[in-house]
């Protein structure tokens, strides 16, 4: 991988003077090594620990679990570990329908939101891009204000809107919309709400930068050949709009797929979501290895989405070459 | 509720804070108790009498807490588990023996408490104990007068009874989010060994509690304490002082609530949250002298008449409110002690069994 990219970023030098070329390969090298070993010391190094111990058994024990491939018994004691390594605790998870039926609910609930976030941040984005130059630093500044205020004071508020006897409820009732107090805190609703409501900034952001970047002549030509304006936006616009939308979704749908916050204080207690079998795995049976591989799942299924993310800013970065 | 939040991040951080600057000769004992568990004041007396300055913190459950203790490192000088948790955790190797020669006060604890505190640490050797309780039934009178036409509630069957709580349904009803209490208490109304850890008792239980679970609204473990007090529900099953809280605080209101605590008389689970030291406490010297006040029979019964659980103390009862003392619900007499039991603590694989259950129960699946 590095190779690869060192390579490309070495080829446009091809004409410099060798030294000079040796130089800057050093430097593109150091350069490169520093995201490596974000990604080694923050990411691969907490995988693996987390991996090694989805391998091993509970105990009752500090820690909680037994102690797996450790180097303590020399490299023989080492290996003799490997041999006695167990995939029991992946096993034991496909035993139980329970941890297969909150994944999907994860993914459900997660994906509906994506859409809704979609569908209530794409016209703001689109706003905001077709906004006044002079106006869109300020538009930008209100999309993230929300952030000064600690996310958990946030979903807090939202309970005292969305009780029977909240905000809402109190607005309606006294405007005479409805005669009875609905019942939205404690359901599926009161889940996306907080889900669309947290995590729109990441769906606004990366649509508006696309949108920001377009072309809007190519609106006028379409109109100028007689293309209804909707029949613009699909052909020209959209498409146009494609990698934003496709980051968006994915900023808003993976942190929601492992969401613990937001179910647990909105949503009703018939909620499952992997994000609360992970707490009770982890906190109630105490038992670290089974969360652990729980956990290794988790990413496995999030990863799908991030490569096809990865993937479409690549082809995104080849088209605007 | 967000008050309260704002308030625990911000001691958090000014305990971040405090132990960074604290500094050699500056004497500190860093505690981590349960949420609402004590009149400040005695903490306030504490640094005034010793000089050691406290850094209190809070949590709201036994899981949180124990998995900072296996975790390692946690920093806590003096934690309070429940018996059923800290038995298990002295088995892990949380907790270093007390040097009972620095408790000079331990004579004042009550032997009816030590006895049986002793099935979770045998001979008292890493505890002692703060607050006991029962986990029974707190009710709004009113409410479930005009609902099942009865004055005063004395069974569980008013729970574990379809017909009964589909009754209350819908004025509202909230239990406990936790399985080691509920589930020993359905296996005692259905009349078997509440430390049974058989399957087939364990399913009957899981069979009882899902018969009612329509009726449920909220699984948790303290919102129950508002919910009474403000009369949105009108059944709780509960920690003892968390309902003599709400209905203290319902009293204060007046708003016509009247909030009722019983001790069903099939009996009810009885538990202790124990104070102990970590073994990789940083400040072991100042964690003894903390208990060692906290043993004084006139600063416990000042917790007590604060939070209104019954403490482990003998001597601090000359020092306890009347009315607290006088109150079965909180004393229970001998004939109540005798229907009150304990639990033990589950193994992993009984611990699995009911986490299990409960999920099934929670989320009605």
């Amino acid at each position: 991988m590095t190779d690869a990219a060192l390579s490309v970023s070495a080829a446009p030098d091809a004409r410099s003077s060798l030294p000079v070329r040796a130089l800057r390969a050093v430097a593109s090298r150091l350069v490169i090594i520093v995201p490596y070993a974000w990604l080694l010391v923050f990411f691969l190094i907490p995988f693996v620990i987390v991996f090694k111990i989805s391998l091993s058994q509970t105990a009752i024990a500090m820690p909680p679990y037994t102690p797996v491939l450790g180097f303590g018994e020399g490299i023989g004691g080492f290996w003799s570990q490997l041999k006695e390594l167990s995939f029991e605790n992946y096993l034991w998870l496909t035993d139980d329908p329970l941890y297969f039926n909150a994944y999907l609910s994860s993914v459900w609930i997660a994906g509906i939101s994506t859409i809704l976030a979609l569908a209530v941040g794409y016209p703001i984005a689109y706003g905001m891009a077709r906004a006044p130059t002079a106006l869109r630093p300020t538009l930008l500044m209100l999309v993230i204000l929300p952030f000064w205020t600690s996310f958990l004071i946030r979903v807090y508020a939202w309970i005292g809107i969305l009780k029977p006897e909240g905000l809402l409820n109190q607005l309606l009732l006294s405007t005479g919309i409805i005669h009875q107090p609905l019942v939205i805190l404690n359901t599926h609703t009161a889940i996306f709400i907080g889900i669309v409501y947290s995590y729109l900034p990441f769906m606004i952001l990366p649509l508006y930068s696309s949108l920001e970047k377009m072309d809007y002549s190519l609106i006028e030509a379409a109109q100028d050949l007689g293309c209804p304006p909707t029949s613009a936006f699909w052909k020209i616009t959209f498409p146009l709009s494609l990698p934003g939308v496709i980051a968006g979704c994915m900023l808003v749908f993976i942190p929601a797929v492992g969401e613990f916050v937001i179910p647990d204080l909105l949503g009703g207690s018939q909620t499952l979501m992997i994000g609360r079998t992970l707490w009770n795995e982890f906190f109630a049976n105490r038992d670290w290895p089974v969360s652990s591989a729980v956990a290794v799942i988790l990413l496995l299924l999030l990863i799908v989405p991030i490569m096809i993310f990865q993937s479409a800013q690549a082809r995104a970065q080849e088209q605007s070459k | 509720m967000v008050r309260k939040l704002i308030a625990l991040s911000a001691a958090t951080a000014v305990a971040a804070v405090l132990s960074l600057s604290a500094s050699a000769q500056e004497r500190v004992v860093n505690v981590y108790n349960w949420s609402d568990y004590i009149d400040e004041s005695v903490i306030e007396e504490f640094t005034k009498e010793t000089g050691i300055k406290v850094v209190y913190d809070v949590f709201d459950s036994n899981e949180i807490l124990e998995t900072k203790l296996l975790a390692g490192g946690s920093g806590y000088d003096v934690v309070v588990p429940t018996g059923n948790f800290l038995a298990r955790q002295i088995q892990a190797g949380v907790f270093q023996k007390l040097d009972k020669s620095k408790l000079p006060n331990l004579v004042n604890m009550w032997d009816i408490v030590s006895e049986r505190t002793a099935k979770y640490d045998p001979g008292n050797e890493y505890s002692i104990n703060y607050m006991w309780g029962t986990v029974g039934i707190g009710y709004n009178q009113k409410k479930v007068q005009e609902a099942l036409g009865i004055d005063k509630i004395d069974s569980w069957d008013v729970f574990f009874n379809p017909e009964k709580l589909s009754k209350l349904a819908d004025c509202g009803v909230y239990i406990l989010d936790s399985p080691t209490d509920i589930f020993p208490t359905a296996l005692r109304y259905l009349g078997i060994d509440t430390e049974s850890t058989a399957p087939e008792d364990l399913a009957k239980a899981e069979e009882a509690l899902m018969k009612v679970r329509p009726y449920i609204r909220k699984f948790h473990s303290s919102e129950y304490i508002n919910a009474l007090a403000n009369g949105d529900i009108c059944l709780a099953i509960g920690w003892s002082g968390d309902v003599f809280q709400a209905r203290d605080r319902a009293a204060e209101a007046d708003q016509g609530v009247v909030v009722d605590y019983v001790v069903p008389k099939e009996g009810a689970e009885m538990w202790f949250d124990q104070l102990a030291i970590p073994a990789d406490a940083p400040h072991v010297e100042e964690a003894h002298e903390f208990l060692n006040f906290m043993m004084k029979p006139e600063v416990i019964a000042k917790a007590s008449n604060y939070i209104f659980y019954a403490n482990g103390n003998k001597a601090s009862q000359a020092f306890i409110d009347k009315e607290i003392l006088d109150d079965p619900a909180i004393f229970p007499d001998e004939a109540a002690l005798a229907t009150l039991f304990t639990v033990s603590p589950y193994d992993p694989k009984t611990q699995r069994v009911v986490t299990r259950a409960w999920t099934k129960i929670v989320t009605g699946q």
